[in-house]
Formats: structure tokens, C-alpha cells, sequence
């Protein structure tokens, strides 16, 4: 297959298309919108369902009624819309049903801005709504990668009846890269034995919902949402390593803050020094194992995102202190620059680290200080 | 020998479930009005529904139909997903008045000017039932509710909001009426009305909404027969019962 | 290889469009590239910039901060790069919309009156090729032949009577840059 060149953004719409997406609603809000737009006008082509919803809470909800009835369908949306949706996306965990979400990532909080940012990692991958569940959280760092994890994410989404999001930010959603699509897939309606889809005379009816009113019940679900993430957690975690064999230092980075720390490596290693990249593809089932063995065997770790240090914890929490965790992040839009990284890098690998130091702190007190 | 006659059975369209409503509630009338037009028009296989957040939250237990649960007043919204990929079965929400007058004002409104196919039964007792009895935007003014103790005074809380007057304007809605569960006559009125609401979405000719003015004895402090006395007394004249909408397509068809 | 590209210029300059005949040519070529736009409401008039990266091998950040390639359609855009270019780098100016020499000694800047050159070959709208022809003399990992391939294969349709004056914009483009080059050590 030829490589054409794509719009992350559209890149993502197209991909949904081809692997069955049969209902879309969504709402515009940059820097994301590029999305919604080229839906409206392929799914009508192809006899498939597109609505602009009123708000993204009635997109959300018009999400959860068609993954209801078992269909392919997807919302896309950014941080500040994604906010609004959290309602549904917590009740859609909870009634265990498949459904896919994009976060093209922008600057916060609040209104924040359009540009490129991470801060929305702790809002997808911990939660964010209401209640006990965990949704697989994917990271493209490629328009590629956007392409392949959106088909990808139908698939988890139905095997483990969860939410399933993709958080990229705006730089992927903007970008053009050279990509290949897959092949139109067939739109196959799975004879699922949940789906809400009418009775037809063939069958007892179904319910979905997500109340339990007795606790015993609701600890019960709870617990089997808890049993299919640990299903989660054993399959499905991906990540990408560069330059790791001989690294004696790693930095951990995802999507684009991954993808601008591997040309500071590459910089770092024109100079000699042994640096690698662990690039989480899947940020949550986060890979814990992969850390774990690199723990054993570096010198150091540096963590860049484009947040104030949101994975970072979730790091830390795999290290436990045995060697030591650095943090460089850029936030509200800023992305940094592989001579950041490399700066970093240097410091890093040039001086005397300390297992016991804050790394946010230390972040901290250098970024105060920069100015 | 005297003879039988059959005065109440239970429709197709429920199940064996007692319902969980207060006595004298209406709700337990028009859950009946609607599983009786499902059967009637032979559309229970294939009929979906959409339950709110209030006291009908588990309406889903007296409904032999696949049924879902929306988050509070987003039953709209749930519903459009569904009939939009489903659009030859039968979609219907059935929602209170804080769930689709208030919280879901936004859901409601949309879906009614998209013209989606689905119909809503929507139950206007003047008050948020479930959680025990506060102010509505139905409630009317003076009414004294849990948080409106003083009754409600329009100066600090606002005014009545007539949803269906309201709705009727949208070009999108083919059917929009309001009828009252106060007496057998007015209950026959609406299963008619409810008929109709139905035959509107079978026949793709837009939104329909019945409008039903009903009971809520336990949280009125009344009993039943004075709770629907106030039905017919103050809720009527603050709540005409007319035909706000009928497209000309669905005054063709007769129920 | 990498080599990094900013095309800077005015909105309706055809900014974006330039970095994306880049882009299409790199990847016929069979390279790797990213194309990346400044996005948001600086789009609605202002500057407009994008950033293209051509490489043979998987690319890491589609931002650069001191990029070896420049082109500034205006003097806004002149000001600003030149100030970031990589020492050895090459600026591409438009003179037709700039009314100063070059600052910087440590950098190639080319001045080639692309309105003006555009305005002869009778489209005013071809100055961001004639900028784009230029920029190949300090881009040999694309010709061109590579261009024109670009050009032929992505222009929509209803363009593709104006593929031939695109070309004479690129050559003329190319040439004057020729001649003007003084390579710098």
C-alpha cells in the first residue's frame, strides 16, 4: 500500500471510517475540529450516522446510546469538552459497554489555549469521572500511530467493554506525516449478548445500566471491572524503546514530548553519551514491567511531559527509590525543544544524582529560576 | 350463574414487577397507558427504552422492552443514539420534570428542533419526586416545597416553565400536547394522545411528546384523591391541556 | 540525514501550501517528513508559518528551534528568522517585500524579488513558488524534477492548468537564487 500524506486530525476520522465506525457525534472545538468536519460529510457518504451534538454532553450521551445497541461509535473532542463529557464516559464504564474518544490535548485549565499540551494525563488515565474504573488510555506520538491506535482502540474497546480514548495533542492532530490507512474494513453489527439492540421477538429483554442500588451488587460489578483490568494489564501494554541496549540513562516520554526527547537522544549519543527513550504507547495500562527492568540496569531516569509532571508520579511509583527519577516539563502550550532535552540530558549525566530529592521540586525551583 | 367480567389484566408490555411508586402516584397510570399503546400497535419486540433519573429510574423493571439508563436528563441525547442507529425500532423516553425541565433542558430542546424521531412521555408532577420534594421549574408559584419552604416566590426563584408551549415552536416537532392523569376521562384523553405520540414516530413524521400533569401525594403532602383534586384545580389552569402541535401529516391519522 | 524548514510569511502568502509541496515531494522521494503549521487564531490574517522536516530516518521533534532552512515571504518574517537560522543556514527573502539587507554574516541570505519575478510570469500567486525554487539551491535532497512530480500529483484538479507556469516559477525561482548565492564558509 502507498503512503499518502495525512492530517493527524483527519488521519484519525478516516481511520475510524475504516475500521466500522457506524455512528460519530461530536461537537467543534479546536484544535480538534478538523475531525468532526470530515465526518460530516464521509459518514453521510457512506449511509452512516453523524450528528453534531448540542454540547458535548449531549454528544456523549448520544455515544452512549448508540454502544448500547453494540455499533462502532466514536466522539473526539478537546480538554475542555472532554471535561463536560466525563459524566457520560464514567457511566459508560459503568454500564459496561464499548465506546472510543479522542482528547486532542490544548493548554489549561480552564479556557487555557489551543496549543500543543499533556495536562490531561491524570484526568484520562486516572479516572477522571466519578467512581472506580479504569479506561485504556492510548498515546499516539505519529500520525501512523494515530491511524493504527484508533483501529486498535475499536478492538479493545469491544473485547474488554470499556472506554477506550486516545490522547494526542494538538501538534499530532495539526501535523502532516506520510501514513498508510488500512483497508476498508466491513461494518460487521457483532451479535453481542448485552447489545440493547429490540427485542425482535427472539429473545428476553435486555437492560443496560449503571445503578446498583444494593452496595453488595455494586461491589460485585466493581470487582469484575477490576478483574477485566487486570486482564488489561497483562495484554495490552505497548511501548516503543530507542537506543536502549547499552543506555546507562533513559528519559520516559509520551506522544510528542516522546518524539522530541528521541531527537535529543540522538543529539546526546552524537556526543557519547548513553542515553535511550522508553516511548509508552499505552500510557494506561501503564508499562510497569518495562520500567521495572530498566530500573535495574540505568543510572538514571528523566521523565519530560508536557505538563507539570503528571506521569511522572505514576513512574516514581514503579522506581520505589531505587534510582533516580528526573523531571523536565514544559506546560499551558509550550512544547519543548529536543535542546531542552538535550540540556537536560547533560545535567543529568554530569552530576552527582540523589535518590532522595523531589524531582518536581527541583523541576520547580529550575524553571523559577530560569526567568 | 353469574358471569365474569375481566376488569383489569396485566398488558404484554409489562412484566410481573410490582412497581415501587408511592399509592395514589400516577406514574403506575401512565407506565399502563404506554405498555397498552406498545401493545396495541404490536411494536414491544422492538421497541427500546430510555429511563431518567427520578422516581422512574427503575421504569425498566415494569417494561417487558430493552431498556437503558441515561445520566439525568440526558435521556434525549441516549435516545438519539440509539434510533439514529436502530431507526426501524421504536425509541421512547420517559422523563420527569426536574430530569427534562431542568437539568436536561439542553437535550431536550435539541432533540426536539433535530426533529428526532423518538417519542417522550413526560411526567409533570411539579416537583423532583425522588429526592424528596424540592422546587421544579414546574412548580408552581407559591407552591411550598422542600426548598421552597416559603413557597416558591417568583422574585427570588423564577417562573413556571411550560415545556410544551415551549417546544411546540420547533419545526422539528411533529406532535406536542398536554393531557392530566386527574380523573378516567382525562386518562383516556391521554392514552390517546399517547397513541398518537407513537404512531408520530412509527410513521417518521418527527418528535413526539405527551405531556402528562400528575400526581405526587407523598411529597404534596396530600392524599390521593386530594392530590388529584389539586391536579384538576391549580394545575390545569397553570397547565392548559391543549394540542400545542399536530403537523398536518399526523391529523391524517387516525387512532 | 535531516534537514529542517520554516516558511514564514503572510496569511494568503501561501505559506502552508509551499511547506506542503515540500512535504509531498520528500515522501514520492520515499523520505521521511512532518509538515506543521502554526495553528489558532493567527491563521485569520497576521503570520503564517509552518515546519517541514525531511529526513531518512523515523523523526523526532516537528519543531526545531535553530533551523538550517528558512524562507520569509515579508519583512515580519525576515526579522524573526533571521535572528534563529542556524549559523551556515540559508534565509530565502522575498526583496519584493523587505526594505533592508541582511544583519547576520554567519548565514546565507538569498534575496530573490519573487512578486516581482511572479508578476512577470503573470500570476502574482506564483511568488511562493518562485521563494520555493530558490530554496532548492540549498536543498539538494529534492530537485526540481521532485517538485514538479509534487505539484502535478497534489494540485487539485481544477489548478492543473496552471502547472506549467508553476514550473517556469520554480525555475526562475531556482535561478536567481543561483546567481545569487555567495556560499559562505
Amino acid at each position: 500500500m502507498t503512503r499518502e500524506l495525512w492530517k493527524g486530525n483527519e488521519a484519525i476520522a478516516e481511520a475510524a471510517v475504516r475500521a466500522g465506525l457506524e455512528a460519530y457525534f461530536g461537537y467543534p472545538i479546536t484544535p480538534q475540529t478538523e475531525i468532526l468536519e470530515y465526518l460530516s460529510r464521509r459518514m453521510p457518504e457512506l449511509g452512516r450516522t453523524f450528528v453534531q451534538a448540542e454540547s458535548e454532553l449531549g454528544a456523549i450521551n448520544m455515544v452512549y446510546g448508540a454502544a448500547c445497541t453494540g455499533v462502532r461509535v466514536m466522539s473526539t473532542s478537546s480538554s475542555p469538552g472532554i471535561s463536560l463529557m466525563l459524566e457520560g464516559i464514567s457511566y459508560i464504564a459503568g454500564t459496561e459497554v464499548p465506546a472510543v474518544l479522542v482528547n486532542v490535548m490544548r493548554g489549561g485549565p480552564g479556557l487555557g489555549n489551543i496549543a500543543p499540551a499533556q495536562g490531561d494525563y491524570n484526568q484520562a488515565v486516572h479516572g477522571g469521572g466519578h467512581g472506580d474504573y479504569q479506561p485504556i488510555v492510548l498515546a499516539p506520538a505519529s500520525v501512523q500511530e494515530a491511524i493504527d491506535l484508533t483501529v486498535l482502540s475499536f478492538d479493545l474497546a469491544e473485547k474488554y467493554r470499556a472506554v477506550c480514548m486516545l490522547i494526542l495533542d494538538g501538534s499530532i492532530g495539526q501535523m502532516m506525516e506520510p501514513a498508510q490507512m488500512p483497508e476498508m474494513m466491513e461494518v460487521k453489527r457483532a451479535n453481542w449478548d448485552w447489545a440493547t439492540d429490540g427485542r425482535m421477538g427472539k429473545r428476553e429483554r435486555r437492560i443496560l445500566t449503571s445503578i446498583y442500588l444494593d452496595p453488595v451488587q455494586e461491589e460485585k460489578m466493581n470487582l469484575r471491572l477490576l478483574s477485566r483490568w487486570r486482564t488489561i494489564q497483562r495484554e495490552e501494554v505497548r511501548y516503543k524503546e530507542y537506543f536502549l541496549d547499552d543506555a546507562e540513562y533513559v528519559i520516559i516520554g509520551f506522544g510528542t514530548a516522546g518524539r522530541v526527547a528521541l531527537s535529543a537522544v540522538r543529539q546526546a549519543r552524537e556526543k557519547g553519551i548513553k542515553v535511550g527513550l522508553l516511548r509508552p504507547i499505552t500510557v494506561s495500562p501503564f508499562p510497569v514491567e518495562a520500567i521495572e527492568q530498566l530500573t535495574g540496569r540505568v543510572n538514571g531516569i528523566l521523565v519530560t511531559e508536557m505538563n507539570s509532571g503528571q506521569m511522572l508520579e505514576d513512574v516514581r511509583r514503579v522506581v520505589k527509590g531505587r534510582v533516580p527519577v528526573e523531571f523536565y516539563g514544559r506546560m499551558g502550550g509550550v512544547v519543548p525543544l529536543p535542546d531542552e532535552i538535550l540540556r537536560e540530558v547533560q545535567r543529568i549525566t554530569s552530576s552527582k544524582l540523589d535518590v532522595r530529592s523531589d524531582p518536581r521540586e527541583e523541576w520547580y525551583e529550575r524553571m523559577v529560576g530560569m526567568r | 350463574m353469574a358471569t365474569k367480567n375481566l376488569v383489569y389484566e396485566r398488558p404484554e408490555g409489562f412484566t410481573e414487577t410490582p412497581t415501587h411508586y408511592c399509592p395514589g402516584c400516577t406514574h403506575g397510570v401512565a407506565h399502563r397507558l404506554v405498555a397498552e399503546v406498545l401493545q396495541e400497535m404490536d411494536v414491544i419486540n422492538k421497541t427500546i427504552g430510555v429511563a431518567p433519573v427520578g422516581c422512574a429510574v427503575f421504569a425498566y423493571n415494569y417494561f417487558d422492552v430493552d431498556f437503558v439508563e441515561a445520566p439525568h436528563g440526558r435521556a434525549p441525547a441516549m435516545a438519539t443514539g440509539v434510533k439514529r442507529v436502530l431507526p426501524d425500532r421504536i425509541v421512547f423516553t420517559y422523563q420527569g420534570d426536574g430530569d427534562l425541565a431542568s437539568i436536561g433542558m439542553g437535550e431536550i430542546v435539541h432533540a426536539a428542533a433535530r426533529g428526532e424521531n423518538l417519542t417522550v412521555i413526560f411526567i409533570n408532577n411539579a416537583n423532583y419526586g425522588m429526592t424528596g420534594g424540592q422546587m421544579a421549574p414546574t412548580t408552581l408559584p407559591g407552591m411550598k416545597t422542600t426548598s421552597s419552604a416559603l413557597g416558591r416566590d417568583v422574585e427570588v426563584h423564577g417562573y413556571p416553565i411550560r415545556v410544551s408551549e415551549m417546544l411546540a415552536t420547533l419545526d422539528g416537532v411533529g406532535y406536542c400536547v398536554r393531557r392530566s392523569l386527574h380523573d378516567p376521562k382525562n386518562i383516556r384523553l391521554a392514552k390517546k394522545a399517547i397513541r398518537t405520540a407513537f404512531e408520530t414516530q412509527a410513521r417518521g413524521l418527527g418528535f413526539s411528546i405527551v405531556e402528562l400533569l400528575s400526581t405526587c401525594p407523598t411529597n404534596w403532602g396530600m392524599t390521593p384523591v386530594e392530590s388529584l383534586k389539586f391536579v384538576e384545580e391549580h394545575m390545569v389552569p397553570a397547565y392548559p391541556l391543549e394540542d400545542f402541535k399536530v403537523s398536518e401529516a399526523i391529523k391524517q391519522v387516525k387512532v | 540525514m535531516q534537514k529542517e524548514i520554516i516558511i514564514a510569511g503572510f496569511g494568503g502568502q501561501g505559506v502552508l501550501f509551499s511547506g506542503q509541496v515540500l512535504a509531498y515531494a520528500a515522501m514520492d522521494s520515499g523520505l521521511e517528513v512532518t509538515w506543521i503549521p502554526s495553528y489558532g487564531p493567527e491563521m485569520r490574517g497576521g503570520t503564517a508559518n509552518c515546519t517541514v522536516i525531511i529526513a531518512d530516518n523515523e523523526i523526532g521533534s516537528p519543531l526545531v528551534k535553530n533551523p538550517p532552512l528558512a524562507i520569509a515571504l515579508n519583512l515580519p518574517s525576515f526579522d524573526k528568522y533571521e535572528d534563529v537560522l542556524a549559523t551556515g543556514g540559508t534565509l530565502i527573502v522575498n526583496q519584493s517585500m523587505v526594505d533592508r539587507e541582511a544583519k547576520r554574516d554567519d548565514i546565507n541570505v538569498i534575496l530573490v524579488p519573487c512578486n516581482g519575478i511572479a508578476e512577470e510570469i503573470g500570476d502574482k500567486k506564483l511568488m511562493n513558488m518562485v521563494a520555493v525554487g530558490a530554496l532548492l539551491t540549498a536543498l539538494p535532497e529534492l530537485t526540481l524534477k521532485d517538485i514538479e512530480k509534487a505539484l502535478e500529483g497534489h494540485l487539485p484538479g481544477r489548478h492543473a492548468h496552471l502547472l506549467p507556469k508553476n514550473y517556469e516559477a520554480l525555475m526562475r525561482g531556482f535561478e536567481t537564487a543561483s546567481v545569487a548565492a555567495v556560499p559562505i564558509i
